[in-house]
């Protein structure tokens, strides 16, 4: 470990450990010292396999991978500046050989990312030539070469340069502008089917690759900021959350579809978990006549006592969800997730609002396809809205008007909505006397606990009402559903 | 001690395919790691992707012999660990008063019937006392209850196990440990720490094309690249579950009982219920693939 100390690499080894910890992987000193043993034991000169040493050693969760990733290219980039060669071994010139025009770009791939530092080779020639490069690589599927590409094109196409040494800056956007990889998208699917393929399938695989280049891309252009301003300023600015601590509030389209996988996963853990505790807290009385029968193989000695098992108790729930705008995903992931949990209730029945109210209970069929209620649930928002501004107060008022029946002495009510009522009448006596007769009520609450009750929001006013929880990403409303059940 | 396993991640990958299980580059290193570091390995993955098929293929490719623990929700230190055969106890104590009256010290009958002869010895005690290789498969641990993890502490991590009447048993060779876990549940924290972590996907078409074809000869190249491209197709859909690898080789075997030798439309409706396992997913599986129902 002398060696790796005198070479900056137990120093990187920690910078690495505590850049995870602060993206908040839970890595102890058993782990590091894991990890240690592990690369003494395999070889250094393979990246690969010194990212699954770490790997295997680091991430104990598999949400945790893609930021794990992302890290390690920070750390331990795949290759440094320009990198005429990678750290891999493979010099950057060998595998122009293998595309058909090789012969051609050979000579001039060395020394283009050279003269890119200087920014003159950012010309319109050199950006038709390079989109040609580009489509030939994209075509061929050929991903040594395409990640080449990347860095080739972040260089000469996403430079931003500074004053100074250490100001200087990269932009894969400015790239991925001004290439436009997105453009060539029909044209690789035009060779693709040329090269015997389905259309459909063509498209699929056209738009994967593009994906997968731009990726590619931003990860180029995060390497290269981190080599000049240092992994740990890029680390804290440039990481995203991993997708259960993902603010709802906050969510891209892509998080979206990644985040309605999660739901069923969730729900399973969720009932698997109860399951398993209701079953250890369900010792009930004595069952007299097991007992005596299990004690006759012991001499009628009762060596071991049987018991009845409890009626579990079983509440039904009423979800009143905020629909509008803001907080619709919201509304719409926790719906989900109860009715994937219905089984664990009496009966479910769930309404959504805006400025009135509409039950969408029918909408969840027992086995229903999840993107077709996703789908049904949001053309179904416009019958929540009168003027389509959210009303709290009317809403409320609407409720107990239309389904006086909905709320019993056995139901428990979960309100979700981030309580902005745009200033109107907040109706709180409405809801009092909605609240007064029921078992349990709770208001879930998307925002930060610190934006509650700025600007519109009534917040604590309705939490006097009804205990409001902020639960902002999966793992909160995981843990809140836990808790209630 | 020998560490026998593997001596390197790429003989990993070869030991593996030669008793028939094809390693992708992280888990041949993985694997590796857990022989060399003599750490256990956790494996977890959805179901069907060949958690449980990689311990036994570690047992084929090394010799050695495979102890098995299936846990489920209930499992005990009695069916875990080791249980005293109290019924053959209570025998000898009834033979001994039988036999010469009151002759026997209370004392030694208590040592004798606390003797190895009286011990039923389960998966986990049964793996560490074993003096040949052994690669001991903890499957599905996931489905226990949290007091089992604090039981497979002590196992997992000094590898030997404490009796109160006849002290504590050391392994004399490390075995090869593997959990499997579906992640219904969060393993704890101090289970984990303790273990590497590997987790297995679905794998990539060409990986998968490979499997089929391995697992059932019949297939032709053609065939399989089909099969392949509509489960990968299938996988990116959002279904309640996806196919996973031993679909793909259920759905191999059907059509080669079914004698089906092209992969169009029509046969794949017919045998849908091979590979999809729900309602909603065949209805979505038709509509977004274009079948005909």
């Amino acid at each position: 470990m002398t060696a790796a100390g005198t070479s900056g690499l137990l120093e990187r080894h920690i910078a690495f450990l505590e850049a995870l910890r602060a993206a908040g992987l839970p890595v102890s000193l058993a782990e590091d010292l894991d990890a240690i043993a592990a690369l003494t034991a395999l070889s250094w000169d393979d990246r690969a396999l010194v990212r699954e040493g770490y790997a295997a050693t680091l991430v104990k969760r598999r949400a945790q991978r893609p930021t794990f990733d992302a890290l390690f290219d920070l750390y331990f980039p795949r290759l440094v500046g320009d990198g005429g060669l990678g750290l891999d071994g493979t010099p950057g010139g060998s595998d122009a050989e293998t595309s058909p025009d090789g012969d051609a770009d050979g000579p001039d791939a060395p020394d283009g990312p050279d003269a890119a530092g200087e920014g003159v080779r950012d010309n319109a020639a050199a950006l038709t030539d390079f989109r040609e490069r580009l489509l030939d690589a994209l075509l061929a599927g050929d991903d040594d070469a395409l990640a080449r590409m990347a860095a080739e094109m972040v260089g000469r196409f996403g430079a931003m340069p500074g004053r100074g040494p250490g100001l200087s800056s990269w932009s894969a956007y400015t790239a991925l502008q001004r290439v436009a990889p997105g453009e060539l998208v029909d044209k690789i699917v035009a060779g693709l089917v040329a090269g015997g393929r389905g259309d459909e399938e063509a498209d699929r695989a056209a738009a994967q690759r593009i994906g997968a280049f731009t990726r590619t891309v931003e990860a180029d252009a995060r390497r290269r900021i981190g080599e000049e301003k240092g992994p740990d300023h890029v680390a804290s600015v440039a990481m995203r959350p991993t997708i259960d601590r993902l603010d709802f509030l906050s969510m891209r389209r892509a998080d979206l579809e990644e985040m309605r996988r999660e739901i069923h996963p969730l729900a399973r853990r969720l009932a698997s978990r109860l399951t398993q505790e209701h079953h250890a807290r369900r010792r009930g009385p004595l069952d007299f006549r097991r007992t005596v029968r299990a004690s006759m193989s012991t001499g009628g000695v009762p060596l071991t006592t049987h018991h009845k098992p409890r009626r579990p108790h079983r509440t039904e729930l009423v979800v009143l969800c905020d629909v509008s705008g803001s907080v619709a995903h919201f509304a719409q992931f926790t719906l989900l997730l109860v009715f994937a949990l219905r089984d664990q209730f009496q009966a479910v029945r769930a309404f959504t609002f805006v400025d009135d109210v509409h039950e969408v209970t029918p909408y969840f069929r027992p086995g229903a396809d999840l993107v077709d209620v996703m789908g049904d649930l949001a053309a179904s928002a416009a019958h929540a809205a009168r003027f389509g501004r959210t009303n709290y107060g009317r809403a409320l008022t609407r409720f107990a008007e239309e389904h006086p029946d909905a709320l019993g002495p056995r139901s428990s009510l979960l309100v979700l909505g981030d309580a902005r009522s745009n200033y109107a009448d907040l109706r709180l006596d409405v809801l009092r006397e909605l609240t007064a007769g029921i078992r349990h009520s709770w208001w879930l609450n998307p925002e930060h606990r610190r934006h509650w009750d700025t600007g519109d929001s009534a917040a604590s006013r309705y939490g006097e009402v009804v205990p409001m929880v902020e639960c902002r990403n999966l793992t909160q409303l995981g843990e809140f559903v836990h808790q209630v059940l | 001690m020998t560490s026998s396993w593997f001596s390197s991640p790429a003989q990993a990958v070869e030991r593996l395919a030669a008793a028939g299980y094809l390693a992708d580059a992280p888990t041949a290193t993985t694997s590796y790691l857990a022989g060399a570091l003599e750490k256990p390995l956790l494996v977890e993955g959805p179901a069907g992707v060949g958690k449980t098929e990689l311990a036994k293929a570690v047992a084929r490719a090394c010799d050695a012999e495979l102890v098995r623990l299936q846990c489920y929700e209930g499992l005990d230190e009695a069916r875990a660990l080791y249980e005293w055969n109290y019924k053959k106890q209570l025998l000898r104590i009834q033979a001994s008063q039988g036999a010469q009256e009151g002759a026997q010290e209370w004392s030694a009958t208590h040592d004798d019937i606390f003797t190895d002869e009286f011990l039923l010895t389960r998966p986990l005690l049964t793996a560490i006392r074993r003096e040949e290789p052994t690669v001991l498969l903890i499957d599905e641990v996931d489905k226990t209850d949290v007091e089992v993890e604090g039981l497979l502490l002590e196992v997992l991590s000094d590898f030997q196990v404490t009796i109160p009447e006849l002290g504590t048993v050391t392994a004399v060779r490390r075995p090869f440990v593997v959990l499997s876990s579906n992640a219904s549940r969060e393993l704890s924290e101090a289970v984990k720490r303790r273990c590497l972590y590997l987790h297995l996907d679905y794998p990539d078409a060409e990986r998968e094309r490979e499997i089929v074809s391995s697992q059932v000869p019949g297939l032709d190249d053609r065939g399989a690249e089909q099969l392949v491209a509509m489960v990968g197709r299938m996988r990116e859909l959002e279904l309640k579950k996806a196919p996973s690898i031993a679909e793909s080789v259920d759905w191999a075997r059907t059509l080669i009982a079914l004698e089906i030798r092209d992969l169009d439309d029509k046969a794949v409706t017919d045998t849908l219920g091979v590979v999809l396992k729900h309602a909603s997913d065949h209805d979505r599986a038709v509509r977004e693939l274009r079948l005909r129902a």
